[in-house]
């Protein structure tokens, strides 16, 4: 606790804000029918819960039993809060367009909002959670929203999509419900029964003296249970449907933040892990899932034709990335871990916003019919090619940063395995490459610069 | 008095398994669905028994929410449902039956094998019980895995929940939170699945998922 800030009064807690705040405003707009005043309520509320998460900074409260934060997870909550936040003024001008054509209809908008924000609580309830069992609720509270909301076009390619994610991601949650019960078996004995052996910050404390092989087994759950949530590779076939079939601001929320909510998951349990000196490196596995991720992506990449769907494998790509940097951990390892998730979340939201406006104006997902965007349309055409070259991992941007030191990094001490990093990461540049010229250069196809999207503040 | 205690406990996670087995062999829906309702039956048994034997009232609460809901409410709502959908009652399989059985001991087998080394420590019937409920959780996984049907992968993750509400009751003094957070979110996810299951209704006239492929068609 650092002090309080002049202007806000002293009942303010701001890490009940970030929680109440859309826990009320989904309860709110379940119950409005007008969707122009949701949508700016949507916007209102998901600022607020920004701010408060701002406060944070400065003013952070001691953890207890339940809720908790730290150095780790404040990062999170603030990404996590600032990306729905822009998610949701894009979402704003994406769903006028929406009702226009009529995909969707004000009900449906009613349901979409309400599920936004009990989603966007999930999340936020997932990284200030300090038991492990009730951020194993909040990842299936997240988890089963966003299905709702994938399936939400009702077409037949969005229910095949959201049932295939709800099959695969409850299979994951409850797998990891059964690592987390080893977790609390292999705490008991040496911190006793009843709650406190679920609380994070005593089972840190105490890890030392867990039973090995206990939390050897609980972590492959884990691991297999969280990482079929973060998209790793052969878990990841619900991946690339969710995006491609739901409304695009979905898509940009589980790429920029589920998939790092899971993630976060994951590493707490690894430093559970690390804690305890007898218990198996966890660094191996996740090198070896990491690698996977990113070169069979990379190779998937070459065959995409639908602009969503490829750049879902885009953010298997990274998962892969930044689950190899956390897994040679050491502190640059880490450091390079949690820049490129950040980055990631920032880079893959905002294609995810061009991407949505470029689909609407072309009228289509598919790649083929895109083409010569930046003669048609040159600022979105434009915005594109920069998106995708931050994503690409081209130097000014931030991913380059964090790229950079992890190719390094590995190189220090695992020659080998960055010679295959490096493989991997020009295998996807190519992919990106090639599809981003078919789409913001070359001829033009599909519909020209008369019709636009409408803007964020009409 | 604590081998008794020890050996209905380890009956009742056996009668799970048993009946875990018997989804396997199971081709038509109605009798699937029955023996859904006998596995929550026996898993109602089995946390009451943990709630008598750790004295933890609470526990009576999970083995409620396990009879009313898992035992009786669910199996009702999916007959209904087969009826209404005028569903075909034979499940199709990917494998076949024999071949699901045998690969079903295996992974009885292999459960056994992974936990009751690690669990050494561990007083004996949260023991037993967490190797058991590992092999329950992996048939739940398998009958999802080998079932075409959608109303069959409904029952094969009940299934699978009702390994974890096993293993849950098995370890002593967990807190409630997770208990009643288990049974909540089954409650929530069921509904999430009965919502889509009729959506998929209006859509194409059918809830065999392998028919649902076909409508992706040559996306990529």
């Amino acid at each position: 606790m650092t002090g309080m800030i002049p202007f806000v009064p002293s009942w303010f807690d701001p890490v009940s804000a970030v929680l109440l705040v859309p826990l009320g405003a989904s309860a709110i707009l379940a119950l409005l029918p007008f969707y122009r005043l949701s949508s700016g309520l949507n916007m209102l509320a998901s600022f607020i819960a920004l701010a408060s998460a701002a406060m944070l900074l400065v003013q952070r409260p001691t953890g207890h039993v339940y809720l908790m934060v730290d150095d780790f997870n404040i990062v999170f909550i603030l990404l996590n809060n600032f990306v729905s936040f822009t998610t949701s003024a894009f979402s704003a001008s994406y769903i006028a367009h929406e009702l226009e054509i009529g995909r969707l209809t004000p009900r449906n908008l009613r349901f979409y909002h309400a599920m936004f924000q009990l989603m966007l609580f999930g999340m936020n309830l997932a990284l200030v959670a300090n038991n492990i069992g009730l951020m194993w609720v909040a990842v299936e509270l997240a988890t089963l929203t966003t299905v709702l909301m994938v399936g939400i076009y009702r077409t037949a390619e969005a229910l095949e999509a959201a049932w295939k994610y709800f099959i695969l991601g409850s299979v994951g949650i409850a797998l990891a419900l059964f690592g987390t019960i080893l977790v609390y078996l292999a705490a008991r004995p040496v911190i006793g029964e009843g709650l406190d052996a679920m609380v994070w910050t005593t089972l840190i404390e105490h890890a030392r003296g867990f039973d090995p092989s206990l939390l050897n087994i609980a972590f492959v759950f884990l691991l297999l249970g969280y990482g079929t949530k973060v998209g790793l590779a052969p878990l990841h076939a619900w991946l690339p449907d969710a995006h491609a079939e739901g409304p695009t601001p979905i898509s940009a929320v589980l790429s920029g933040l589920l998939l790092n909510v899971a993630l976060y998951a994951l590493l707490r349990f690894k430093m559970l892990l690390a804690a305890n000196p007898a218990a198996i490196a966890p660094g191996p596995l996740m090198i070896a899932l990491g690698l996977l991720s990113l070169i069979f992506a990379a190779f998937m990449l070459y065959r995409r034709r639908d602009i969503k769907r490829f750049f879902a494998y885009s953010s298997i790509e990274h998962m892969g990335i930044i689950v190899f940097a956390f897994g040679m951990a050491g502190p640059f390892g880490n450091l390079a871990g949690l820049l490129q998730m950040t980055m990631h979340s920032l880079t893959k939201s905002a294609i995810f916003f061009t991407v949505g406006h470029v689909a609407q104006i072309k009228g289509t997902q598919r790649i083929a019919d895109m083409g010569g965007l930046t003669t048609t349309h040159p600022v979105l055409g434009w915005l594109l090619v920069a998106g995708v070259a931050a994503i690409a991992g081209l130097p000014p941007f931030g991913v380059f940063t964090s790229e950079f030191l992890i190719v390094t990094t590995t190189f220090a001490r695992e020659p080998l395995l960055a010679v295959l990093f490096i493989f991997g990461l020009l295998l996807s540049f190519g992919a990106l490459l090639m599809r981003v010229t078919d789409v913001a250069f070359g001829e033009v196809k599909g519909p020209g610069p008369a019709r636009r999207t409408r803007p964020i503040y009409r | 008095m604590h081998g008794l205690s020890f050996d209905i406990a380890h009956m009742l996670a056996g009668g799970l398994v048993l009946l875990s087995f018997m989804m396997l062999y199971q081709t038509r829906l109605y009798p699937l669905i029955n023996v859904l309702s006998a596995h929550a039956f026996v898993l109602t048994a089995s946390v009451a028994w943990q709630a008598h034997i750790q004295h933890a009232p609470h526990l009576y609460i999970t083995a409620a929410i396990a009879l009313v809901f898992k035992a009786i409410i669910v199996p009702i709502a999916l007959r209904r449902m087969v009826f209404r959908l005028g569903l075909h009652r034979e499940i199709e399989t990917v494998v076949s039956i024999g071949l699901t059985m045998l690969a079903g001991m295996g992974l009885v087998a292999l459960s056994l094998e992974v936990m009751l080394p690690v669990t050494a420590q561990s007083d004996p019937v949260a023991r037993e019980d967490i190797a058991l409920a590992l092999s329950v959780v992996l048939i739940g996984l398998m009958v999802m895995v080998t079932r075409r049907n959608a109303v069959s992968q409904v029952v094969g993750f009940m299934s699978l929940e009702n390994g974890i509400n096993l293993a849950a009751t098995g370890a002593r003094g967990m807190p409630l939170v997770v208990e009643i957070s288990v049974a909540f979110s089954i409650l929530i996810a069921f509904i999430v699945i009965g919502i889509f299951l009729f959506r998929i209704r209006e859509r194409f006239d059918t809830v065999d998922v392998g028919v649902l492929h076909e409508f992706r068609g040559g996306r990529g």
